[in-house]
């Protein structure tokens, strides 16, 4: 690991200005950042460490009914927290899905948001990766890339956003709240993370110096929290990223679906809101036939970035499970393994 | 340039002078504080032969940088007996065979605890080996490291039941 200066700001105006040299990173609990300062895929100059600012770890329920959740709130302590599990279930059984009890423990709200691909090339400092060395090229075009992404993705980089957490926020329309260089403002969750395009090293809207300070959640997105679903196929059941995720969530009145909210996980360079087959939702009955439309629907515009055409077929099936688990309803408790397809649930055909 | 920190370890107020910045919690422990019962095993937060407490909840030492842990509480596997009175998950591990070489076991003894302390789990043993998913154990020793978990859990308990009487 390169050697770094330490910097622990008091306030976040300090942490802004702190920050804003080239060559800073923030540091939070440094569960991705430090993974990949061992490996020599990021080099920071200067770490500003934001643990110890005060204010940010706290949830919050606002008066209108949403509720605001600090940057640094731990991940377990979110999950665990009863109104928000309740409100939102999709987002707590996703948070649970994700690492290990340890590194949920640890893993902040702001951190995970900006974690970064997991891809294998990325990783590997040897081989040609434009997100890692802007202009090398992308070893994964050619390589294994069976679980490099099917939407989104371009001719400079394949790689996929490998967050359980952002799937169902982006679904829910959460809000990020961001300091900066000018004062305060706030964003889409859909709109903080960006398409690679040529220029996949930009992997955020934010600007150097801006901090991530807290995540917001309407109340109106607690209208779905009856008819609510994270699922996650990955190569083993627990402590592993998505191959292909979704998030639904269903609002429905006298048997009919009023109103969707969809996204999916790991198949794209940013969580992936599927609002084209939203649409094919609103006013259906919740039926398998609708289910594959919308399934098909969300993944229209896909195709293959290698050899993981399987990945739209399985994204499609886990949209169709995801959706008939919503409908059937949310279970009082998490699963036992959360987000897991593969748990039996009357009902659901295992193959759909 | 050097940076001081305090810490509590195992109930003991220790100061130390780091000099670079770049060691972890982990590094910290087992190379300036000799405290070897905390395991190195990845380094990378995949295995958990690292584990201790910070402010009892479990994490990956490894992980996380000593610096940024100024004024933690930290307990280790050398923390948890009392004298030779062995902490009840310990006992558990012993009574199950819930080890063959031993290398993860600390780390897995303190993910036990942290996991007990949690109280998410009860006594699904599928709750248990998920919530354990984050510590490795290459023997495969897991089936003796749940029914360990599941009996130490309930002794706990039921102490716990016996002191609220």
């Amino acid at each position: 690991m390169k050697t770094f200066d330490y910097v622990r700001p008091e306030t976040i105006s300090e942490a802004v200005t702190a920050a804003a040299q080239p060559g800073a990173a923030y540091l939070a609990s440094g569960t991705n950042l430090l993974d990949l300062m061992k490996g020599g895929i990021t080099r920071p100059d200067r770490l500003v460490d934001v643990t110890h600012l005060p204010g940010l770890d706290r949830i919050e329920r606002l008066a209108d009914g949403g509720i605001r959740i600090g940057a640094l709130v731990r991940n377990a302590d979110l999950a665990h927290d009863t109104d928000f599990a309740r409100f939102y279930p999709a987002v707590a059984e996703a948070l649970l899905s994700g690492a290990s009890a340890q590194l949920r423990n640890a893993a902040t709200v702001g951190g995970n948001l900006l974690q970064r691909t997991r891809c294998g090339y990325f990783y590997d400092t040897a081989s040609a990766c434009n997100k890692r060395q802007p202009g090398t090229g992308c070893d994964a075009r050619d390589g294994e890339n069976r679980l490099h992404a099917v939407l989104g993705w371009s001719e400079a980089c394949i790689a996929t956003h490998p967050s359980d957490f952002c799937v169902p926020l982006v679904a829910l329309d959460a809000v990020v709240e961001i300091e900066g260089r000018s004062g305060r403002r706030e964003i889409a969750l859909e709109a903080l993370h960006r398409l690679p395009g040529d220029t996949p090293e930009q992997e955020s809207v934010l600007e150097p110096g801006d901090l991530i300070v807290a995540l917001r959640l309407q109340a109106e997105a607690r209208a779905f929290s009856a008819h609510a679903r994270y699922l996650k196929v990955r190569e083993r059941t627990c402590y592993a990223f998505a191959i292909v995720s979704a998030a639904a969530g269903l609002r429905i009145e006298q048997g009919t679906i009023r109103d969707a909210r969809l996204a999916l996980g790991g198949v794209a360079a940013k969580p992936w809101r599927a609002r084209a087959a939203e649409a094919t939702l609103a006013g259906a009955l919740p039926t398998p036939a609708a289910f594959r439309r919308a399934a098909e629907a969300a993944l229209a515009d896909a195709k293959p970035s290698g050899d993981n055409l399987f990945k739209i077929e399985l994204a499609q099936r886990i949209l169709v499970r995801t959706l008939t688990l919503a409908a059937a309803g949310t279970p009082k408790r998490i699963p036992a393994l959360p987000a897991s397809p593969f748990a039996s649930v009357s009902g659901a055909l295992q193959n759909a | 340039m050097s940076f001081s920190i305090s810490l509590t370890i195992n109930g003991v107020r220790r100061d130390v002078e780091l000099e670079d910045p770049r060691v972890t919690l982990l590094d910290l422990l087992r190379e300036r504080l000799h405290l070897t019962g905390t395991k190195k095993g990845c380094d990378r937060g995949q295995c958990g032969a690292c584990t201790v407490l910070i402010d009892g909840r479990r994490i990956n030492s490894c992980m996380a940088l000593a610096l940024s842990h100024d004024g933690a509480d930290v307990l280790t596997i050398e923390g948890v007996a009392h004298g030779d009175q062995l902490h009840p998950v310990q006992a558990a591990f012993i009574a199950h065979d819930g080890f063959q070489c031993g290398f993860c076991t600390p780390g897995q003894i303190m993910s036990a605890i942290g996991l007990i302390h949690e109280g998410q789990a009860g006594d699904d043993p599928e709750r248990i080996r998920e919530a354990m998913s984050g510590n490795l154990c290459r023997c495969g020793a897991y089936a003796g490291i749940t029914e360990a978990v599941l009996e130490a859990q309930q002794n706990l308990t039921a102490a716990d039941r016996r002191r609220s009487a």
